[in-house]
């Protein structure tokens, strides 16, 4: 069933936008090098939250016909990240190329591009799905940001969508609780780990993504100046946590240890 | 050189969470002097106007609009905003919470602001306010400022200590009226579904007793819940244990899922994946309870006991009923 509000639009029924960014896997190692995080034979991946969102949108496209396309911003790596979204099913892709901006960028610079990139590409959206934080930065703030720019509502952590006509039924993770919140089309949301199991791109998606357009764009084609998107913020020092010793595994009957567990608990860790 | 500090103090169940304390905390430090302000919002905070003056507040604006007794990004955005060009402020903090956590960034773009997000401890050198925060979960920490103009973070819950409840100290209270532009609040809650038990929030439990896939079942952390129980804290996971089905995803504690930093750890049944140990390995003294006497979790744990933890959990549950006199 096509929702109504949809099917007028003809062909193609629902524009749907991703942002996604491309992280380190979640089982790499951090080391620093120079002051920065290593990157150095580093794995890549879609951060595991935009892809989420990847794979809800795919299914909302299944459900209603319509249009994908995924947006990232970053080196030229992360258009790798673009062509997995497109194998699992997006239907194009625009990278901003920000490698050339010699200035620290932070989400209000992320966010004021992603704006900007949305309107160079003349992209209509019902939906924007973006993941709810990154595993690397995980500021947790893009999202609400470029809803805010847009002048559209949004709702964040969601683990569940129902879209009907142009209303919108969510679940939202709520530190644990669960709220179902209604709104209407257009709106951003984020996703929370839960909204699905994403699948993984098949061989004829893989080979099929290799031919969907992709557009490339550099910060000077996008309608801003540099103090527009200028950092707000600023990075003064990267570093690791003091290494944790690994500490005492206790000896003796199981019932001792328990025993001396607690009393370590209570006199030396002074937890309990 | 004082300054002029506002907190959006942060309700659950009428009450306020410590990470609102936590925040006038951060605020009496930064204000140097100056003035501090909280503000809170729904039908309950005029009630809760004493116990903001005792950990630090100078000043309450309550917003007791009906409109704020439940969190919508736009009620909330537009309140906050109102209370922001009232107070004029050079600082703002919230918890990095549901609440923080979804206004704040809206708030910051709104008015083109730089935003620092959960931020784990402040310090001021030479004037200069600098905040530290976990990137790639924990793996790693930056510190960052603010280049010009207005502060603004959120704060992690459980990381910075509140002040000492001051009972002779009392603040200003005003009672603010928004006016809401109705065509912009966008968002309705139909539905609140309770899933986390006695209120204990994962992010802010002192105490918390973790399962991986070694609980075996939805029925295995039985004896984890018994133990939290007992010691007032809150249940978590590995993502094994939620992928495996064993528990809802809310509880997963992880580089995805909660990063949690309470007083205890106990972690039974995990063998610490690092994408794991980035989610708690911050926590302050972790116990690790493991068949395997190989498995990665002893590396970052305090104390460690080899062996099945339905056997270990129980007894330990026992020694600590004696102990603690329950």
């Amino acid at each position: 069933m096509k929702p109504s509000g949809i099917e007028m639009k003809g062909d193609i029924c629902m524009d749907i936008l991703v942002c996604l960014k491309q992280t380190f896997d979640t089982e790499e190692k951090i080391t620093i090098e120079n002051g920065r995080i290593n990157e150095e034979e580093a794995e890549f991946v879609i951060n595991p939250y935009d892809e989420y969102a990847v794979e809800e949108a795919i299914r909302l496209k299944e459900k209603f016909g319509g249009e994908v396309t995924v947006i990232t911003i970053g080196p030229e790596r992360a258009e790798q990240a673009l062509r997995t979204a497109m194998a699992m099913g997006a239907d194009k892709g625009v990278i901003v190329d920000i490698e050339e901006l010699e200035e620290q960028v932070d989400e209000h610079t992320i966010a004021q591009i992603l704006a900007a990139t949305i309107q160079e590409e003349d992209l209509d959206y019902d939906i924007i799905l973006c993941g709810y934080m990154a595993v690397d930065d995980g500021s947790a703030q893009v999202g609400p940001r470029l809803a805010e720019l847009l002048h559209i509502p949004h709702i964040s952590t969601i683990t569940k969508l129902h879209i009907d006509g142009d209303q919108v039924t969510v679940d939202k993770d709520v530190e644990g609780d669960l709220e179902v919140i209604e709104s209407t089309l257009p709106i951003l949301v984020t996703a929370q780990q839960g909204l699905n199991d994403p699948r993984y791109p098949s061989l004829p998606g893989i080979m099929k993504a290799k031919k969907k357009p992709l557009s490339r764009l550099e910060v000077d084609d996008l309608d801003l100046d540099e103090d527009e998107i200028a950092a707000k913020t600023e990075t003064l020092e990267v570093f690791l946590p003091p290494k944790k010793q690994a500490g005492k595994v206790l000896q003796g009957e199981l019932p001792k240890q328990v025993e001396e567990l607690v009393q370590l608990l209570r006199n030396e860790a002074k937890v309990i | 050189m004082s300054k002029n500090v506002l907190i959006l103090a942060d309700v659950r169940d009428k009450k306020l969470r410590n990470v609102a304390l936590e925040c006038l905390a951060v605020a009496r430090m930064i204000a140097d002097g100056g003035k501090v302000t909280a503000t809170v919002f729904g039908s309950s905070a005029k009630d809760l106007v004493e116990q903001l003056a005792h950990h630090g507040a100078d000043h309450v604006i309550t917003v007791s609009n009906p409109e704020l007794d439940q969190y919508t990004s736009d009620a909330y955005f537009q309140a906050f905003k109102q209370v922001i060009e009232k107070v004029q402020p050079d600082a703002i903090f919230t918890g990095h919470t549901a609440v923080g956590r979804d206004v704040s960034p809206r708030i910051a773009a709104r008015l083109g602001l730089g935003l620092i997000s959960d931020c784990t401890s402040v310090e001021v050198q030479d004037g200069k306010i600098i905040f530290t925060r976990p990137i790639y979960a924990g793996k790693a920490f930056v510190k960052k400022a603010v280049k010009e103009g207005l502060i603004f973070a959120t704060i992690r819950p459980n990381n910075i200590e509140a002040l000492a409840t001051d009972t002779s100290r009392t603040a200003t209270v005003e009672d603010l009226v928004v006016s809401f532009d109705k065509d912009l609040l966008r968002t309705i809650v139909k539905e609140v579904v309770r899933k986390t038990a006695d209120g204990v929030d994962l992010s802010e439990a002192r105490v918390v007793v973790s399962g991986g896939r070694g609980v075996k079942s939805e029925d295995g952390f039985k004896p984890l819940q018994e133990l939290a129980d007992l010691l007032g804290g809150a249940v978590g996971a590995s993502r094994g244990a939620c992928d495996a089905g064993y528990c809802d995803y809310g509880l997963q504690i992880g580089q995805t899922g909660k990063v949690v930093t309470p007083d205890l750890y106990i972690a039974c049944g995990i063998s610490g994946a690092i994408q794991h140990l980035a989610g708690m390995s911050n926590s302050k003294v972790i116990v690790a309870i493991n068949k395997d006497p190989e498995a990665n979790i002893f590396q970052v744990a305090d104390y460690g006991i080899v062996g099945d933890l339905f056997e270990v959990v129980p007894l330990l549950t026992e020694e600590l009923k004696k102990v603690l006199g329950k």
